[in-house]
């Protein structure tokens, strides 16, 4: 059985005997070969590389660009099927190989691959690409260097079809960070043609143009109000999608989008407010609900432990001790998520990220701990949250400012609209944030690299510092040996929970809302849509 | 004629000079630091700094200022980071969606209103200006966005009657070749009349939603105008000397009762324009008033500076013809002086 096969009789099998028995009629094909999708934006650029690409321009490079790997496919409990970071599966590349000190890569790539103008596609498009990723600087260039690809040098083109990739050290990340959206392979000889002494990378013109091959080419993009893909009938890295055409629009009222699903206009949306999620998911009807819980993210409570009052952990305890846990994911989450509080104790069951902690909602342990810290009479202070999220996190900090004044902690809330979010970020003085955050590569330690460490990275929005955690992330992140890993992951997961500086909420649940003719949906870390798997029963 | 237009544009000069510099100083006083904002999810402090280099947003004020107006010299309103394009492209494509629905609402609004205000001048106190009443009440009293979303539930949702609220064509057409930008007349000047009726048939709901939210000022003017004039000297003495009822309405009162009526009528315009925003929002319309909210909030600079020439433009040339119109309704009127 090839993958092909296999991904057809997966999906068939979870539609069961109907979408075996349904015979396609003549007429009803360009319909059925026609997905109409709506969201609430579109992308901004065509270039996943360029400054300012929002996330739905990453649906563009997945779609329309290919990557020299791909990952494989699992199913989930529910039955939802996933992508599977464990393997790698190939895309451009037919086959590759690693040097036996995990230093260096070998691809070679398929030689019947062809870009949407014809031309083939060749090991120095391959090179231009990546270094273009590491060139264009800013989110391409941070996500390189998150897999060890520091440095153009380490981009070889051994002949038309043959590419090596050397690192600097073995790095477990640095091989599914070739198969995420960034290292898109771009059509260099067309994408030259465009370039200029102050643009060398074309970014003028790959922001309104795409020099792919993937499955789908851009037909027609309106910014603001639609994108058309159509198949690529020529694609040959992987199987050949069953949708010919996807219109895509842009209907910024969520209760339109609803609307329009409930009435069979549109196929499927991506975001709608978890009320709406919930309440569809209920209705049944022909309208399908999936939801998978967002790899590595979380939401949570950030304390800043750099300052007063926050930089004691008692607090910091009680803070997690008077969280209203269960009315969060009531009343603020409409149950879409998955409970991050609740387990036996802090020490943690199983070397994995996210999970429970062993906090639950104890109003008079939180005041107990307040009397220890010194502070039985509370305090005042804000809680800030991004505007831009307010669907969800403006009824949770009013649930949160109720419940910490039951400990006499006073809270205000101070709404940052989006554009001043990140750069509020970035000074760290705000003492109290309610916020999300996601890694793209599902290691723990990436997480709290990003999350934890020392090294205050932006999404160390606590400004945490512990130099016993920082070396326990260090060493996992090149740790070979498994039993050490384990050991290593569970001592700073443990440390987190004991010592707080942000409190796990809950870890979000990714919704989809589809017609139930639409089969073959796959979650992606990345959390865009992947067209190629598509089909309308 | 002629060289009034000329000297009132000439006078509009120094007001438009001002809005540039006024607008350049605001949006850089926002609060918010754009170049944070896309340096994307993955912001270092050094990944910010790449991206305020490449914004040209480490240069000084007066210099970003000098480059932002010799590139308006140039006719350039700049890029917008957010959506990625050149301004100027999509004020072109969005300015006559907005003004396509809003001179629409305007027609609708002012068909309804003015008759409705003249008859209810005519016999005030009569069920039919009691009903001007409340129909005006209820227009001024229901929120835009509320009565959109009223009537996309109502006609759309329940009663399947009007097409779905996706923007302004259906997703099985693509938009006619490019002449005005209005795709009433450009499905028109295509000789495509499927693409016609689809617009026009999208066009519905936003066209009766903004038209009663303006019908009150329309009407309440016109009736309150009206009832002015019809109470003044000159209609008593029509009256006496015999002339129809019909003759001393239309003729004589109604002419004299215009002038404020057009005044509203430009002040309306100009409201909508900016606050169809709402109405962009529920029914998808890709105009101009979403486009420079979003614009605001992600901090995008030249998208707003953009927005508000624009518009500042636009009032000029609506005040002008106002007063154009007034001229040639009262030639007593004169804007000479």
């Amino acid at each position: 059985m090839n993958r092909r096969r296999f991904i057809q009789s997966a999906a068939a099998g979870s539609a069961g005997p109907i979408a075996a028995s349904s015979l396609p009629a003549l007429a009803q094909d360009a319909k059925r070969e026609t997905l109409v999708v709506a969201n609430e934006f579109g992308p901004n650029s065509l270039d996943i590389h360029g400054v300012g690409a929002n996330r739905p321009a990453y649906a563009i490079a997945v779609n329309a660009y290919d990557r020299l790997m791909t990952f494989g496919r699992k199913k989930l409990a529910d039955g939802t099927m996933s992508y599977d970071y464990s393997k790698l599966e190939p895309e451009l590349a037919e086959s590759w190989q690693v040097g036996k000190d995990g230093q260096s890569v070998v691809f070679k790539l398929r030689k019947d691959a062809t870009f949407h103008d014809g031309s083939p596609v060749t090991a120095r498009d391959v090179k231009w690409s990546y270094d273009r990723a590491l060139g264009m600087g800013g989110f391409p260039q941070f996500q390189m260097r998150a897999g060890s690809l520091n440095d153009a040098k380490q981009f070889i083109v051994v002949d038309d079809h043959t590419f090596r990739v050397e690192l600097d050290r073995r790095d477990k990340m640095a091989m599914p960070n070739m198969a995420v959206p960034v290292p898109s392979i771009y059509n260099s000889t067309l994408a030259r043609k465009h370039a200029t002494s102050e643009d060398p990378w074309a970014a003028n013109w790959l922001r309104t143009n795409t020099a792919g091959g993937g499955a789908f080419r851009v037909e027609a993009w309106r910014p603001g109000q639609e994108l058309i893909y159509a198949r690529f009938d020529k694609w040959r890295s992987g199987p050949l999608p069953r949708l010919r055409r996807i219109v895509q629009r842009e209907v910024p009222s969520a209760g339109n989008r609803r609307a329009l699903l409930a009435r069979g206009d549109i196929d499927m949306t991506y975001e709608l407010p978890p009320k709406d999620f919930q309440e569809m998911s209920k209705e049944g009807g022909a309208v399908r609900v999936v939801s998978t819980p967002v790899e590595n993210a979380l939401f949570y409570i950030g304390m800043n432990s750099a300052r007063p009052p926050f930089n004691n952990p008692l607090v910091r305890q009680a803070v997690a001790w008077a969280m209203p846990y269960d009315r969060l994911m009531d009343i603020a989450f409409w149950g879409r998520g998955v409970k991050m509080w609740g387990a036996k104790s802090n020490t943690p069951a199983a070397a994995v990220w996210p999970q429970p902690t062993g906090y639950s909602t104890n109003i008079p342990r939180a005041r107990e701990l307040m009397k220890q810290a010194g502070v039985p009479d509370g305090f005042e202070t804000t809680l800030s949250f991004d505007l831009g999220t307010a669907t969800v996190s403006e009824p949770a900090s009013i649930l949160i400012q109720e419940s910490l004044a039951l400990i006499g902690i006073k809270v205000s809330i101070n709404k940052v609209p989006g554009a001043n979010w990140r750069a509020a970020l970035l000074k760290k003085d705000m003492p109290l944030i309610f916020n999300r955050f996601g890694g793209w590569l599902n290691f723990p330690e990436y997480f709290f690299y990003w999350c934890y460490h020392g090294q205050n990275a932006v999404f160390n929005t606590m400004s945490y510092q512990n130099p016993a955690m920082d070396k326990l992330i260090d060493a996992a992140r090149f740790e070979t040996n498994r039993a050490a890993y384990e050991k290593q992951v569970r001592g700073f997961v443990e440390m987190a929970f004991t010592d707080i500086p942000r409190v796990p909420l809950l870890q979000p649940s990714f919704d989809v809302a589809m017609q139930k003719s639409v089969q073959g949906y796959m979650y992606w870390f990345h959390v865009q849509p992947d067209y190629r798997t598509l089909f309308k029963a | 004629m002629l060289s009034l237009i000329a000297r009132r544009l000439l006078a509009a000069i120094p007001s438009v000079l001002g809005i540039v510099v006024v607008t350049f100083v605001l949006t850089r006083a926002l609060p918010g630091d754009p170049a944070a904002y896309y340096a994307g999810p993955a912001a270092t402090a050094e990944a910010v700094e790449q991206i305020r280099v490449k914004l040209g947003l480490d240069q000084p004020l007066w210099r970003q200022f000098l480059d932002y107006a010799g590139d308006l010299a140039r006719g350039d309103l700049g890029l917008s980071v957010s959506t990625g394009q050149p301004v100027s492209e999509e004020l072109l494509r969005r300015l006559p969606a907005s003004l396509e629905i809003t001179l629409l609402g305007l027609l609708l609004a002012g068909a309804i209103a003015l008759p409705l205000g003249i008859l209810a001048a005519t016999r005030p106190n009569s069920w039919i200006d009691h009903a001007c009443r409340l129909v005006t009440t209820l227009g001024v009293s229901l929120p835009i966005f509320f009565t959109g979303l009223l009537l996309a539930y109502v006609f759309y949702y329940l009663l399947g009657w009007a097409p779905p609220p996706v923007g302004r064509l259906d997703s099985l057409y693509s938009p006619p070749p490019h002449w005005t930008g209005f795709y009433l007349i450009d499905s028109l000047i295509a000789r495509d009349g499927r693409v016609f009726l689809s617009a026009a048939g999208q066009m519905v709901l936003p066209v009766i939603t903004l038209a009663l939210f303006v019908l009150a000022p329309i009407a309440r003017m016109t009736r309150a105008s009206m009832l002015g004039v019809l109470s003044s000297d000159f209609v008593r003495t029509a009256r006496a000397s015999g002339l129809t009822p019909a003759t001393v309405l239309y003729r004589y009162a109604f002419r004299n009762a215009m002038l404020p009526v057009l005044t509203t009528l430009g002040m309306v315009f100009s409201f909508l324009l900016g606050s169809n925003v709402v109405i962009e929002k529920v029914f998808a319309w890709p105009g101009v008033g979403s486009y420079a909210v979003d614009a605001l909030i992600q901090s995008d600079y030249a998208p707003v500076q953009g927005f508000v020439l624009v518009m500042a433009l636009l009032f000029v040339a609506i005040n002008l013809l106002i007063d154009v119109l007034y001229t040639v309704i009262d030639p007593r009127v004169s804007i000479e002086s």
